[in-house]
């Protein structure tokens, strides 16, 4: 129990529901009570955005100490604390802070009955659409109706109507019936990507919510406004009547869209991905991700996926087993020494099938060792220029100095002659670059893709391996944050994670290495490479390790963090 | 409040079974001799002699859709059915309303919808659990096929076995 | 006799084959048959049903009280599919239903089933250790189970293999232990010569003829009746625990267990296990007949006089020999009705009590009935 005289001095006492507990100054009232494991349930509240304070549906009931008059001592109860005026009528929680010595009660009987009444005015116009709303079994209407609503009807007047299904930008929906005007979706757009598209418009029972007659939400961050969308209000085109949120298996993993990695939940069913959604993790992506990262999973679902490890025999490919194929790209790699073979790894392999590349070629000593480099377009908030999502990874791992770079003396030895096999993880070439002439003069590529490509068409040994969601692994982000890949679903048919490829491979041409499953490369790896030292894949957690010190910073945190300085968001 | 029952003090020939034993086999030798003398009217025969028209209201037969007085699907594909079955009889895929359509603005429906009858267990939690009055036990029972995809009721074969149900409480009327 | 030595060989050999295709495929497989096929008509009229009444004569209307559903039932299990779960353990889940089938048919190799018919003792193998045989292979029995219950490799048949195997080995050591006083009595361990004194001085459990009748001397017989009724009252009741039969059925207790250790199986695997069951019920009759009841013999010393009236006191006539087989089968049929009765009857036990039952009770009386026996065995045969 801490006495409110003895506290710190940005530390103040609250009670929460009978129980005392110090929070720093300036804490938010809802934050408080969060801290004491009370919480409250609000609509409009969100720490990552200001606090308007509109739904009331956080009204708790509040009471101070009262003021003494000079010279009077206050009257203290039996821990010590003065004793709480409960005041007559509620406040809000999420837009007032907190003061020493204040009360706070989330379950009496005035706190109840205003979450009652809220409830029962946010429903009047609802329409019942759950059965065929997306939002149903994650939507905070619902539960709190639940919890805290009236279980009946009282209103037998005509609900109000409003537009439905409203296309309103590219990628998503407005139900204005189901929307409870909370206005998270208004400040998002208008304070964090600085795209101020939404307004309510009309008054009372008839406002509803609408973007500018002239524009459309159609910016690079519109889908996070469905994620934090208490209801089913807005909804995803992409996501819309595809799967009920309760059969969806939740993986916490990384989108490998660019270096940013924000960092994601991957929700999907027997086998198929039907969304991926950002998980907040403050230094990284805040609670965002962009639109071009989401729909990064329909490239797992692309009819061209290879599924059977394959050979080329004279023009045409010919499915074989996995140890045939590891034996030939095994027995066909080691007969080329030195100078005359080549590896061009990818920026978006993890950190350890970049081990495992470094491992097979130590022993395989190829001439050069490069990745492709990948350069796209980056904005001012979390999207960044680089579209490989692992270059810190590449250059700590694989000693790639510049990535890229020697591409080009790589294609001029091929058509010298010089450099006779190739071995491809991960990438087109073609698209690289290279042209059909220079690989089909190559006497031996081993290449290791996910769709069939060119180069896969060109390879006489084509390994499938997996996408990003189908395997595990760790990467390293622009800002040289270590963070976990996890697995959601199985690769298609008989491809295989990507390290387990290269462990083969590696086992093919240099016998045993001591790996049995994943986190023995890490280990391996954490005991070469110093920045890995004292991680083990485990250790990373969810929201990942700092490793690297690259100096660069996410614009969209820092305004984050200016706004949070600012009083204006919790953060 | 707890109930403490209190377990009854068995006497030492309680105790040994035996004549408990006895006393049963007794019991079941008499209904076996009195069924062996023809003194008791016994089961119906079944393929002759059925009880179709005693069925009553509430028979769990096979789960079937139904479509409104608008001969509108009921369904509208929320799942929940597919959720609660407990042998996961039922596969549903749903499909957005086409623009155009009589009934654009229910917005969602199943494209397909599949409940494997060798799985089914007819305990009618599908018609407990559906929110639209969409899915019915009816009374047909003898569901029988030669192979498993006959086994399979697709959408066409609900609505068949379903038909068209009145008078239940339609929320997509014009008032809502 | 001037045959080759060779030629004598191949007789024995034939006539050996011969018993054995006949006991197993004409007496043992369809008395199995037909004890489904009865339990099932039990059943019904005591549930005052009317069970299998209809299936007769193929494409006929006559029906034979539903005499051919078994075989109905057995092609039915022919042509069912035969599912093998992908989750388990091939090779062990193939063994384990003919490890289950394979001993219960093996025991009735020792079991007298008649006197002689042509001169042709009615045994496949008259060996001089017969109960012996029987417990060693028929306690190979549990291995199928357990095997079944481990490499469905799913839970409801491992609770089951685990339950089925304590109580198997649990109701053994009963088993055993019951017999001892009845070999004590006989001072025999040959399985027919037990039955030929039965046949002499009269049943273990009915000694009211020859030597063992009281006004004849047989006063040892008349002690010895209170400890052999214990030995034939633990034995019965372990027979139903080893063939897990209800009240014992345990391993297969559907309420809890939905099939026990043959969850996962279906089709033919399962016809093994479910006949496996049934055959070890028949076996298990049959070696109470033979070892309480007096086995082929007729009651009451009938046979000393019909053989006097055959005349020939060396060879058994023929029809002697059929009546003796025809009363074997007659006592063994009529203990199969007498468990499916029991079976019809009673509840399960709970598990707890079944092992009570084993270890605290008949492992005890098992025990003592020996020092009982024993104890008369002294003072009456000095
Ligand atoms: S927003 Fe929530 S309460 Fe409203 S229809 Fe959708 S799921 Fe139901
Ligand atoms: S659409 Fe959703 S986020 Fe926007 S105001 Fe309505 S309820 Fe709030
Ligand atoms: S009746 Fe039960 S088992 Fe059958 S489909 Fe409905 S919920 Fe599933
Ligand atoms: S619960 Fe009813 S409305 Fe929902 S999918 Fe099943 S049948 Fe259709
Ligand atoms: S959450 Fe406090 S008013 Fe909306």
């Amino acid at each position: 129990m801490v006495a409110s005289k003895d506290s710190g001095e940005n530390l103040v006492s609250v009670q929460v529901d009978d129980h005392w507990i110090s929070v720093p100054r300036g804490t938010r009232m809802i934050e408080a009570c969060k801290q004491a494991a009370a919480e409250v349930p609000h609509y409009c509240y969100h720490p990552k955005l200001t606090s308007p304070g509109n739904c009331r549906m956080c009204l708790v009931e509040m009471g101070m100490p009262p003021r003494p008059s000079p010279g009077e001592e206050p009257e203290l109860d039996a821990d010590g604390h003065a004793k709480i005026n409960w005041m007559p009528r509620p406040v809000i929680a999420c837009a007032n802070t907190v003061v020493d010595g204040m009360g706070i009660r989330t379950q009496s009987l005035l706190a109840k009955e205003c979450r009652q009444g809220v409830m029962e005015f946010l429903l009047i116009n609802h329409p019942l659409d759950c059965p065929i709303c997306d939002q149903a079994g994650e939507c905070t209407l619902q539960e709190y109706s639940v919890e805290h609503g009236n279980g009946q009807s009282r209103f037998l007047e005509s609900k109000v109507k409003k537009p439905k299904n409203v296309e309103i930008g590219p990628r998503i929906r407005l139900d204005d019936e189901r929307c409870v005007l909370c206005s998270r979706c208004v400040r998002f757009s208008k304070e964090v990507v600085d795209d101020d598209v939404f307004g309510f418009v009309d008054r009372g029972s008839h406002s509803v919510l609408t973007v500018h007659p002239d524009r459309k939400l159609e910016n690079n961050y519109s889908l996070n406004t469905v994620d934090i969308c208490p209801v089913g209000a807005l909804t995803s085109n992409d996501f819309r009547f595809k799967m009920r949120v309760w059969f969806m298996r939740e993986t916490k993993s990384l989108c490998t869209g660019c270096a940013r990695g924000c960092n994601t939940v991957v929700g999907s069913r027997e086998g198929k991905i039907y969304r991926q959604s950002p998980r907040e993790n403050n230094d990284v992506n805040s609670a965002w991700m962009c639109d071009t990262g989401r729909m990064e999973y329909h490239q797992l679902e692309n009819p061209a996926r290879l599924t059977e490890p394959m050979i080329k025999r004279g023009k045409k490919h010919r499915t074989v087993d996995w140890p045939e194929a590891i034996c030939r790209a095994a027995r066909d790699l080691t007969k080329f020494k030195g100078e005359q073979l080549a590896i061009i790894a990818s920026g978006r392999m993890t950190n350890e099938e970049l081990y495992l590349t470094r491992t097979l070629a130590e022993s395989l000593q190829p001439g050069v060792v490069d990745i492709v480099k990948r350069e796209g377009e980056g904005d001012d908030y979390l999207s960044h220029c680089d579209k490989n999502p692992n270059v810190n990874g590449a250059r700590k791992v694989l000693k790639i100095r510049s990535p890229g770079s020697k591409l080009k003396s790589i294609r001029k030895r091929i058509v010298e002659d010089k450099i006779k096999a190739l071995l491809v993880i991960g990438e087109d070439l073609i698209d690289c670059g290279f042209t059909e002439g220079e690989l089909s003069s190559l006497q031996c590529l081993v290449s290791s893709h996910i769709i069939a490509n060119p180069t896969a068409k060109m390879s006489h040994v084509v390994l499938p391996g997996a996408g990003y969601a189908e395997k595990r692994g760790s990467m390293i982000n622009a800002t040289g944050r270590l963070q976990r890949l996890n697995k959601a679903i199985d690769p298609p048919g008989q491809s295989r994670e990507d390290w387990e490829i290269l462990h083969e491979l590696n086992r093919a041409v240099d016998g045993c290495d001591g790996v049995t499953e994943l986190a023995d490369v890490f280990t391996q790896m954490a005991s070469t490479l110093s920045i890995f030292k004292g991680l083990s894949l485990s250790r990373i957690g969810d929201l990942g390790v700092d490793v690297m010190d690259t100096g660069e910073t996410v614009p969209l945190l820092e305004r984050e963090a200016r706004r949070v300085s600012e009083g204006l968001i919790v953060g | 409040m707890p109930i403490v029952v209190q377990r009854p003090r068995l006497t030492i020939a309680e105790k040994c079974y035996f004549p408990a034993i006895m006393k049963g086999l007794r019991i079941t030798l008499g209904h076996a001799i009195r069924i062996l003398l023809r003194k008791k009217k016994v089961t119906m025969q079944y393929p002759e002699a059925k009880w179709d028209d005693h069925l009553p209201e509430h028979y769990r037969g096979a789960p079937a859709l139904v479509t409104d007085e608008h001969d509108r699907e009921r369904c509208v594909s929320c799942q929940l059915c597919e959720f609660i079955c407990p042998p996961r009889a039922i596969t549903i895929i749903p499909e957005e309303i086409p623009a155009g359509d009589e009934w654009q603005k229910v917005e969602k429906r199943p494209k397909i919808f599949d409940i494997d009858m060798i799985r089914c267990i007819y305990c009618g939690m599908c018609e407990e659990v559906c929110p639209e009055q969409a899915i019915f036990l009816r009374k047909d029972y003898a569901i029988t096929g030669v192979s498993r995809e006959e086994m399979v009721h697709d959408k066409k074969k609900l609505y068949e076995i379903g038909g068209r149900r009145e008078g239940l409480v339609n929320k997509w009327n014009e008032l809502k | 006799m001037n045959c080759s030595l060779a030629s004598i060989e191949f007789s024995a050999v034939l006539i050996h084959v011969i018993k054995i295709v006949v006991l197993v495929f004409v007496v043992i497989l369809p008395m199995v048959a037909y004890s489904v096929w009865a339990e099932r008509k039990v059943s019904a009229i005591i549930q005052d049903r009317v069970g299998p009444n209809r299936v007769g004569i193929p494409f006929t209307k006559i029906s034979l009280a539903g005499l051919g559903q078994p075989i109905a039932d057995g092609v039915k299990f022919l042509l069912k599919e035969d599912l093998t779960p992908g989750h388990v353990n091939k090779l062990y889940f193939w063994l384990a239903p003919a490890l289950t089938m394979v001993p219960a048919i093996l025991t009735c190799a020792v079991l007298p089933f008649g006197s002689e018919l042509f001169g042709e003792k009615m045994v496949v193998a008259d060996l001089n250790v017969g109960p012996l045989f029987i417990f060693a292979i028929a306690s190979l029995s549990v291995y199928g189970i357990v095997l079944a219950g481990w490499s469905s490799n799913s839970k409801y048949p491992f609770l089951g293999g685990i339950r089925s195997s304590s109580q198997m080995i649990s109701y053994e050591i009963s088993l055993g232990l019951s017999l001892v006083p009845v070999l004590l009595i006989f001072g025999e361990l040959n399985l027919s010569t037990i039955v030929e004194e039965q046949s002499k001085n009269g049943w273990l459990l009915l000694p009211l003829w020859g030597e063992g009748a009281v006004w004849n001397g047989g006063w040892d017989r008349f002690f010895l009746f209170f400890p052999a009724c214990i030995a034939f009252i633990v034995f019965t009741t372990s027979i139903f625990a080893e063939t897990n039969r209800l009240p014992f059925d345990l391993p297969e207790c559907e309420t809890e267990l939905v099939a026990g250790y043959h969850t996962e199986y279906s089709s033919m695997k399962f016809a093994l296990f479910f006949l496996g069951e049934y055959a070890a019920m028949i076996i298990g009759s049959g070696l109470i007949v033979t070892l309480f009841l007096g086995g082929w013999s007729l009651p009451f010393g009938w046979d000393a006089g019909l053989m006097k009236m055959a005349g020939n006191p060396e060879q058994v006539p023929w029809w002697l020999g059929l009546m003796h087989i025809a009363t074997f089968l007659g006592k063994v049929i009529a203990f199969i009705i007498f468990f499916i009765w029991v079976r019809w009857t009673l509840p399960r036990f709970r598990y707890d009590q079944l092992m009570k039952l084993g270890w605290i009770v008949f492992f005890e009386l098992a025990l003592l009935n020996i020092f009982i026996t024993a104890g008369i065995l002294i003072l009456t045969r000095p």
